[in-house]
């Protein structure tokens, strides 16, 4: 708060103007989609002056019929589609933590020769994009009999997620070496270093990198459409879709009850872990520097 | 300083051993990175319809691809998405860091709404500004229509319409942008006070202050962040996919996704497919190249990093 009531500035004054106007824009389709989640189909439609559900008194009824209309939609079973994305989530969450964490010590701690050129291949690789691969990632995990199982989705993060492995090893960096130092004359190897030094004090950084995992594997479209083909796989992102398209004309209120059931826990993580989110985020842009 | 350098040219520890921690990496690397890769060059060689065997049929595919009307058109709506909506992103972005890094009153506040749509799921995002857009009962249109009707203009049919669904797919993945304000944020904030206050005692003010003072000091940011928008732009699936199913006709028809019908619905023809794999590649990685080699002058790189 420097000196804002002292000097009175009208281009001040229009920035924050011109702030709220974004704040609200971005703000608006999620409170759209809370508010028509709340409605019963008949007030969804009408003019815009149709904001609220109408009376405010028989909201909580709204909002019970609503999202229980969902969660016992005969044909696409939501509970399920939760369970199936927790499942790949909480397995992808965790391999990305441990692989990358592994391989990240290796990059930052074990001095080696050719380590900066297999650094370099590694940053390398996260520019490849995914549709380039997914055909033949099909044909393989067909080959090794994946296909209408999770693996796809969660194997491939127990070895390593580049991003993960490069904001790690920045942490790792910035710990001193004299803690390796003492390590070692303790007589601890690199095992031991990496599991009772370096371990302990980077849970901060291990936090925000399951966090973006996460997000990444809650919210992934395509890899669930390659390769899930059984309908009691799905994961919520798919069923989402699936819901949406299998009658054309799914009620706007209940399609925006499904798709804020979706969104809701992705919200959860934000709102817990706000400040360190913001940061992993920040730091996806500062590879090389 | 001499001894700092030996220390830091030493190696501690054998390659062996420094492989051995990598190894996870390695064996991910070449089992679903190297493997498919390789697969994917063979069977753009091949003729492949997945259910039998890939048969050998040299460049066939790629010849085809030359004359395949649909694969010039999903080309041309790629191309043109992407040198649209990547500068449109990054003008945005970097606008919306600035003005967030005013820190007027309930900036944090701001901050985080804008930053909350980049982690919604994209289907579910999707689903959102299905209902926003709906032609009849959205709620842009809901607010346009009394404007509009003013002068005697009809609101757009946005996903209906060949000329708006485009600019629709661009404003929802522009709601996504939040990524690449919080990196300029960060990169704003590193632009020392001290320069930005002897270009002001220089004359140097506002927008050309920007120009002439900021911009160069974070050009590196800048650089790095327009190469992932160009990546990200060239593979453009989740939101065309579910909002618009590529149509109206073909107007938001984008490579992946005929890649992918290809590869999974047309036959498949997996080899076809593959084929169309390595020359958006190839494209990607010779764009990548060039904004490097044409930025090479114009970005500023810090002590010489």
């Amino acid at each position: 708060m420097r000196n804002q009531s002292s000097t009175f500035k009208p281009a001040r004054v229009a920035s924050w103007l011109l702030l709220v106007a974004f704040t609200v824009a971005f703000a608006l389709p999620l409170v759209w989609m809370v508010l028509t989640s709340m409605k019963p189909a008949n007030q969804t439609v009408g003019g815009v002056t149709n904001v609220l559900p109408t009376p405010i008194a028989a909201v909580p009824q709204y909002v019970t019929e609503n999202y229980t209309r969902v969660f016992t939609d005969p044909v696409v079973d939501f509970p399920l589609y939760l369970r199936n994305t927790l499942v790949v989530t909480l397995l992808s969450v965790a391999g990305t933590i441990v692989s990358s964490a592994i391989v990240a010590y290796g990059f930052a701690r074990v001095q080696w020769r050719g380590r900066n050129v297999a650094f370099g291949v590694m940053l390398a690789t996260m520019m490849i994009p995914f549709p380039v691969v997914m055909g033949p990632l099909y044909v393989l995990f067909k080959e090794l009999g994946w296909i209408g199982t999770f693996k796809p989705l969660w194997v491939p993060a127990w070895f390593g997620h580049a991003f993960s492995v490069f904001l790690l090893r920045q942490f790792f960096m910035g710990i001193p070496r004299e803690l390796n130092d003492a390590a070692k004359i303790d007589g601890c190897n690199h095992l031991q270093t990496f599991l009772r030094v370096i371990l302990p004090i980077s849970k901060p950084a291990l936090t925000v990198v399951g966090l973006l995992q996460f997000v990444f594997v809650w919210n992934d479209f395509l890899g669930p459409l390659i390769f899930l083909t059984d309908r009691d796989q799905y994961t919520l992102a798919l069923g989402l879709q699936l819901y949406q398209s299998q009658t054309g004309n799914t009620p706007w209120n209940l399609l925006m009850a499904a798709t804020t059931i979706v969104i809701v826990p992705v919200v959860i993580v934000f709102l817990i872990a706000q400040k360190a989110l913001i940061e992993g985020i920040a730091t996806q842009g500062m590879k090389e520097a | 300083m001499s001894e700092q350098t030996f220390k830091h040219k030493r190696h501690e520890d054998s390659v062996a051993t420094g492989l051995m921690w990598i190894s996870p990496w390695l064996v991910g690397f070449a089992v679903f990175l190297i493997v498919p890769l390789s697969l994917s060059l063979y069977y753009s060689l091949s003729d492949y319809p997945i259910l039998e065997k890939p048969v050998f049929i040299g460049l066939a595919n790629y010849e085809r691809l030359f004359s395949d009307p649909t694969f010039w058109i999903v080309l041309k709506n790629t191309l043109v998405f992407s040198v649209v909506f990547v500068p449109l992103s990054t003008v945005v972005a970097l606008g919306l860091a600035a003005l967030l890094n005013k820190e007027l009153v309930g900036w944090k506040f701001a901050r985080a709404i804008i930053v909350l749509p980049t982690l919604v799921p994209a289907a579910a995002a999707a689903m959102a500004w299905l209902w926003i857009l709906n032609t009849d009962v959205g709620l842009l249109n809901r607010m346009l229509s009394p404007v509009l009707s003013v002068f005697n203009l009809g609101a757009p049919a946005w996903l209906q319409s060949k000329m708006w669904a485009v600019p629709a797919i661009m404003i929802v993945s522009l709601w996504q942008i939040g990524q690449s304000v919080l990196i300029y944020q960060a990169a704003l904030r590193e632009v020392p006070e001290s320069l930005l206050e002897a270009a002001e005692l220089d004359g140097l003010t506002g927008a050309r202050r920007f120009w002439h003072v900021t911009l160069p000091m974070i050009s590196p940011v800048v650089l790095f962040n327009v190469v992932i928008g160009i990546i990200g732009a060239m593979q453009v699936f989740v939101f065309p996919f579910i909002m618009t199913n590529g149509g109206p006709g073909t107007a938001t028809y984008y490579y992946s996704m005929y890649l992918y019908d290809n590869a999974f619905l047309f036959g498949p023809q997996m080899g076809y497919a593959c084929a169309m794999a390595w020359v958006q590649m190839m494209l990607v990685g010779a764009m990548t190249w060039m904004l490097f080699k044409i930025s090479r002058k114009k970005v500023y790189y810090r002590g010489g990093a």
